[in-house]
C-alpha cells in the first residue's frame, strides 16, 4: 500500500533536478561589468561596435574577463570595480555621446546555464540598491499647457490671415477672443474651426464687444492627458539614458502615474537631481512698458508676473507664453562669440516659424527664457533681441557657468515635460544597505532552517530527517521558481522564504503526528504510515488554503516590497504542499514501502496512555 | 521523544469562564491603548521623509540634530537605528521643496559636518500615497477576513467560519494593541506580517475543527464539550510543535534580520503566541456558544467524504 508508481517518482525526480538546475546560477555570484548600448534604437549593435569596444579597452590596457554581444548592446565583464570604473570612462570617451555606457552586474554563471535562461534571482531595489520614484503627472497642468499653446497659435493664425481682433485672453479653461465687429468674428470662427479641430467655439456678445470663446473638446482633453503621460515617459527615458543606467524600468502605473526604477545606481544624488527635476521651459516676452518699481510695491499690472532674473534684479514678464520646451529638437552646451558659456538650441519647424516671427516683430525688445519647476519660476536669461532669428537656431547665454550650461542643455535635449510632475513616492537604497539586507535575509533563512532541521531530526528521528529533506526540496523548488519567474526578490520576500519554511514544516508535523496517533491506536506500521498521509492531506489542504487567501489579498492590494512578500508566500505554499505531501511520501515509500515486514516505524518514541509498559 | 503524555482529555471547555475573561480583558486593554495612544504609524502611512545615514564611528546624535535644526527643520526627529553608527532622521514634509532636494540638502549638510557620513536609505511618501496605502491595507484585511469566513463556511459550517474569524481578528486587535502600547513603528511590512499571521493562525482553528468533525462521527455518546476537549487535547502536540518550529524561524529573523525585519518578526511572534491561545481557547468556546450540534456537521459530511477520496 505504500508504493508509488514509477511515474510519480519520475515527477519528483524531474522537479528536483529542475529546481537544482535553476537554483544553480544563484551560487556563482555576480561580477562588475560595463554595458554599451546605442542611445537610439536605429543604431545597430554589430561586430563593428564590438571591435571598437575591444580596441578602446586594449588601448587603455584593460582586459575584460568576458565580452558578450547581445541584441540590446555589448557587455564587458571585469575582475574588479576599479577596472570597471576605468573602462566606463574610457569607453564613454572613445564612443562619444551616441552610446550609453552604463555600469552593470553580470552573473558569473557559465554560458550553458545562461543559454537555457537559468539566471540568478532578480534582486529588488532594497537588496541591490538603487532609486525608486513614483511620479504623478499634473493633468490640469497638461490641459493648461495645451491651452497656452493653442492661444499662441490662434494669435499667429489670426495675424497671418489679417483678421482684426482687439484682445485675446486665456482664463481658466477657456480662451476668449474679442472682436470689433461680427464680420471679423465669423471670419475668425471659420478659420479657427478649420485649423484647430480640438476646440469647441461659442459666440457671445458682451458690452458692445463681440466675443468668441474656445474650449477644449472632451475627447481632445482625454487625448492630451494620455499623450502627456506618454511624452513624460519618453522624456524620463531620455534623461535616464543620459545618466547611463543598465536596466532602468520606466512605465506607466495607473492613469496618471509613472514609475521609475533605477537599480544599481551608485551615484544616487546625481540620479535624483536629473530625474527629480520636473522643469519645463517657456519663452515669454518681458513687459517693458510698465513699471517694475510699482510692481514691487504690490501693484502688479494685469497680464504680467513679477520674477527675479538669475543673478540679476526683479523683472516683469508677460503671462502670455510664446514658445514651450516641446518645440526643441536638440540642445548643446558650448560657448558664445564672447567665449561665455552658452546653450545652443535647435527648434523644430513649427518652433522655428514662431521664433522667427517673434524675433522679427520684437527687435530691440527683451524676451525671457524661464525654467519652471514645481511652481518655482526661474528666469534663466532675458536677452535683448538684436535681429530676426531664422532657421530655428537659438543661443541662450548670460550669467551661467559651463556646468550650468551643460545641465540646462541636458534637460532641454532630453525633452521638456509635457506636463509638470510631482514626486509622490521615493525610495532610495544605498549600495551598502542593499548588501547588508541580503546578508540579513540570508542569515535569517539559514539559521531558521538549521534550528528547525535539528529539532525535527531529534524529535521524529528518521521521519524527521525525511521531513527535513522535504523541507530542503521545498527551499530548492522555491528558489528555482523565483529564478525562473524572475520575480523581484525584496527583503520582505526573503523574510517570506524563511517564514514559509517555518510554516511548511506544519504539514510534516501533521503527517508525523497522525502516524504516531495511528500507531498509538495499535494499527500495523505500514497501515499507520498510509493512514497518516491520507488523513493528514485534507487538513494540510485546508490550512494552506487559508494562508493562500492571505497571500492573494496581499498581492492584490499590496505594492512594492509587500507584493514581493506576497509572491514568495504564495509560491512557497504551493511548493511546500508538493514537497511535504509528494516528496516526503515518495521517500518514505522508497525506504519502507517495499518491506514486507515492518516491525517498527522510526518516528521516535510513541507513548501509549492505555497500557503503561514502565 | 514525545513531549506530550496526556492521559485524560484536558477539560478546556470548563475553563470557558476564565478564558473569556482573559480574552475580554486583553481585548479591551488593546482597544483602550489603540484609542488613547494610537498606532505609531510609519512613513508609509503618514507620508513624509525618512533618511537613514551611516557613520564610520559612533554617531554623535546631538551634532546631527544641530545640523538638521540649522537647516530650519526644527521638528525633525533624530535617533539611532539598529546600531550606534546608524542614524535615522525623520523629516517633516515641506511643500515648497521637492523630496529629492530635501534629502539631498540634509545629506550635503551632514557631509560638510562629517565627511564619513554615507547615505543608506531615503524614503519619501507623499500624503496621497500614504492615504492610498491605508485604504488598500484596510481592503486587504477585509478581503482576507471575508475569504476565510467564506472558506470555513463552505468547508465546515457558518458557525465555524464565524468562530474562526472572531478568534483571529481578536488576535489582530491584540497585536495592534501591543504596537500601540509600546509605540512600535507600524509599517507596511508589519501589516503584511499581520495578514500573513491571520491566514496562518486560522490553520490552527481548521485543524481543531477537523478533529471536532471527526469526533462527532466517532464519539456518538459524548457531549459537545467532551468532543471539543478531546479534539483539542489530541491536536495539542501538533499545535505546539508546529508553532514552535515557526517561532524558531521567527526568532532567527529577530536575531539576524536586523532593524528592518525587527518589527515584522515581533508582530509574527505576538501573532503566533496569541494564535495558539485564541484558536484553542477562543474559537472553540465560541462554537459551543453558537450551539453547534452533531447534525450541523455529520449530515453533509457523508456526501463530502466520497468526493474527498478522489485525490
Amino acid at each position: 500500500m505504500n508504493r508509488y508508481p514509477f511515474w510519480k517518482y519520475l515527477i519528483i525526480l524531474v522537479s528536483v533536478l529542475l529546481g537544482l538546475l535553476y537554483t544553480l546560477p544563484n551560487f556563482f555570484g555576480e561580477s562588475p561589468a560595463v554595458q554599451v548600448s546605442p542611445l537610439r534604437s536605429a543604431v545597430k549593435v554589430d561586430t563593428l561596435l564590438l571591435q571598437r569596444v575591444e580596441d578602446a579597452l586594449k588601448k587603455a590596457n584593460l582586459a575584460p574577463s568576458g565580452m558578450f554581444l547581445e541584441a540590446g548592446g555589448i557587455k564587458a565583464r571585469f575582475a574588479d570595480t576599479d577596472m570597471q570604473l576605468k573602462a566606463k570612462d574610457e569607453l564613454q570617451a572613445a564612443l562619444g555621446t551616441n552610446y550609453v555606457v552604463a555600469l552593470n552586474l553580470l552573473p558569473n554563471s557559465p554560458q550553458w546555464l545562461t543559454s537555457i535562461r537559468a539566471l540568478p534571482m532578480y534582486l529588488g531595489l532594497d537588496l541591490r540598491g538603487g532609486v525608486h520614484f513614483m511620479l504623478q503627472v499634473d493633468m490640469k497642468g497638461a490641459l493648461t499647457k495645451a491651452l497656452d499653446r493653442h492661444s499662441a497659435d490662434i494669435r499667429g493664425s489670426l495675424r497671418e490671415q489679417k483678421i482684426q481682433y482687439t484682445g485675446l485672453d486665456k482664463e481658466g479653461s477657456q480662451i476668449t477672443v474679442k472682436f470689433r465687429d461680427t464680420e471679423s468674428r465669423s471670419k475668425a470662427e471659420t478659420e479657427i474651426n478649420k485649423t484647430y479641430i480640438d476646440l469647441t467655439l461659442r459666440q457671445r456678445d458682451e458690452g458692445g464687444e463681440f466675443l468668441l470663446t474656445a474650449t477644449l473638446k472632451e475627447e481632445a482633453q482625454k487625448r492630451i492627458q494620455d499623450s502627456a503621460v506618454q511624452q513624460n515617459i519618453t522624456t524620463l527615458r531620455n534623461r535616464v539614458n543620459e545618466l547611463g543606467v543598465a536596466e532602468p524600468i520606466i512605465q506607466q502605473a495607473g492613469a496618471d502615474r509613472v514609475l521609475v526604477q533605477l537599480p544599481g545606481v551608485q551615484d544616487t544624488a546625481k540620479a535624483k537631481d536629473i530625474l527629480g527635476r520636473t522643469a519645463t521651459l517657456e519663452v515669454r516676452m518681458v513687459d517693458e512698458e510698465r513699471d517694475v518699481e510699482s510692481a514691487l510695491r504690490g501693484q502688479i499690472p494685469f497680464g504680467a508676473e513679477l520674477h527675479t532674473e538669475r543673478g540679476g534684479g526683479p523683472i516683469l514678464i508677460k503671462k502670455q507664453v510664446v514658445l514651450t520646451g516641446d518645440r526643441i529638437n536638440d540642445a548643446k552646451a558650448g560657448f558664445d562669440s564672447n567665449n561665455q558659456p552658452a546653450v545652443h538650441i535647435d527648434l523644430d519647424n513649427n518652433g522655428s516659424r514662431i521664433f522667427k516671427q517673434l524675433t522679427r516683430d520684437n527687435v530691440g525688445k527683451r524676451m525671457a527664457i524661464l525654467l519652471i519647476e514645481k511652481n518655482l519660476v526661474e528666469v534663466v536669461t532675458a536677452p535683448v533681441i538684436r535681429e530676426e532669428i531664422g532657421g530655428g537656431r537659438v543661443q541662450i547665454s548670460g550669467r551661467m557657468t559651463s556646468e550650468e550650461a551643460r545641465d540646462v542643455a541636458l534637460l532641454l535635449r532630453a525633452g521638456a515635460l509635457a506636463a509638470p510632475m510631482d514626486i509622490i513616492e521615493e525610495r532610495t537604497v544605498g549600495p551598502s544597505l542593499g548588501a547588508d539586507n541580503i546578508s540579513r535575509g540570508f542569515n535569517s533563512t539559514l539559521y531558521g532552517f538549521l534550528a528547525v532541521a535539528v529539532f525535527m531530526s531529534i524529535y521524529y528521528l528518521a521521519f524527521g530527517c525525511i521531513s527535513v529533506v522535504a523541507l530542503g526540496v521545498n527551499l530548492l523548488l522555491l528558489i528555482g521558481l523565483l529564478s525562473i519567474l524572475q520575480a523581484s526578490l525584496t527583503l520582505p520576500g526573503m523574510a517570506a522564504i524563511a517564514l514559509t519554511l517555518g510554516m511548511a514544516i506544519d504539514a510534516n508535523v501533521l503527517i508525523n503526528e497522525r502516524i504516531r496517533d495511528e500507531l498509538r491506536n495499535g494499527i500495523s506500521p505500514q497501515a499507520a504510515i498510509n493512514a497518516g498521509y491520507e488523513r493528514a492531506f485534507g487538513t494540510i489542504l485546508d490550512s494552506n488554503i487559508t494562508t493562500l487567501i492571505s497571500g492573494l489579498a496581499l498581492f492584490a492590494f499590496g505594492t512594492g516590497p509587500v507584493r514581493g512578500f506576497a509572491v514568495v508566500l504564495c509560491l512557497g505554499i504551493l511548493t511546500s504542499m508538493f514537497s511535504a505531501v509528494m516528496v516526503s511520501r515518495g521517500m518514505v515509500n522508497l525506504m519502507y514501502g517495499s518491506r514486507r515486514k515492518l516491525d517498527k516505524v522510526p518516528i521516535g518514541q510513541v507513548w501509549k496512555p492505555a497500557n503503561d509498559k514502565r | 521523544m514525545e513531549f506530550f503524555r496526556i492521559k485524560r482529555d484536558i477539560p478546556f471547555m470548563s475553563w470557558g469562564k476564565y478564558t473569556t475573561t482573559i480574552s475580554l480583558i486583553t481585548f479591551i486593554l488593546s482597544v483602550f491603548f489603540l484609542a488613547s495612544k494610537g498606532l505609531n504609524l510609519g512613513v508609509d502611512f503618514t507620508g513624509g521623509t525618512v533618511m537613514e545615514v551611516g557613520y564610520s564611528q559612533t554617531a554623535d546624535l546631538n551634532r546631527v540634530r544641530d545640523v538638521v535644526v540649522k537647516l530650519g527643520m526644527g521638528d525633525a526627529s533624530v535617533q539611532n537605528f539598529g546600531t550606534s553608527r546608524d542614524v535615522l532622521i525623520r523629516l517633516p514634509t515641506k511643500p515648497e521643496m521637492s523630496s529629492a532636494r530635501l534629502s539631498e540638502t540634509v545629506l550635503s549638510a551632514l557631509k560638510q559636518d562629517d565627511s564619513t557620513v554615507e547615505m543608506r536609505r531615503v524614503e519619501f511618501v507623499g500624503p496621497q500615497v500614504g492615504k492610498e496605502l491605508v485604504e488598500s491595507g484596510a481592503l486587504a484585511l477585509l478581503f482576507v477576513s471575508f475569504g476565510i469566513v467564506a472558506y470555513l463556511a463552505i468547508r465546515f459550517e457558518w458557525k465555524f467560519g464565524l468562530a474562526g474569524i472572531i478568534a483571529n481578528l481578536h488576535d489582530v486587535v491584540i497585536i495592534l494593541g501591543f504596537f500601540a502600547f509600546f509605540q512600535w513603528e507600524f509599517s507596511l511590512t508589519v501589516l503584511a506580517a499581520i495578514l500573513a499571521i491571520l491566514g496562518y493562525s486560522v490553520n490552527e482553528s481548521v485543524v481543531i475543527f477537523d478533529r471536532i468533525r471527526e469526533n462527532f462521527r466517532k464519539m456518538r455518546k459524548a457531549t459537545v464539550a467532551q468532543i471539543i476537549d478531546n479534539a483539542i487535547t489530541r491536536t495539542m502536540s501538533r499545535t505546539i510543535i508546529t508553532h514552535g518550529s515557526t517561532q524558531m524561524v521567527v526568532v532567527s529573523m529577530l536575531l539576524f534580520g536586523g532593524e528592518a525585519l525587527h518589527y515584522f518578526a515581533l508582530a509574527l511572534t505576538i501573532g503566533i503566541l496569541f494564535g495558539i491561545y485564541s484558536s484553542v481557547l477562543v474559537a472553540s468556546p465560541i462554537i459551543m456558544l453558537l450551539g453547534v450540534t452533531r447534525e450541523d456537521l455529520v449530515k453533509p459530511e457523508k456526501k463530502k467524504e466520497e468526493t474527498e477520496a478522489l485525490p
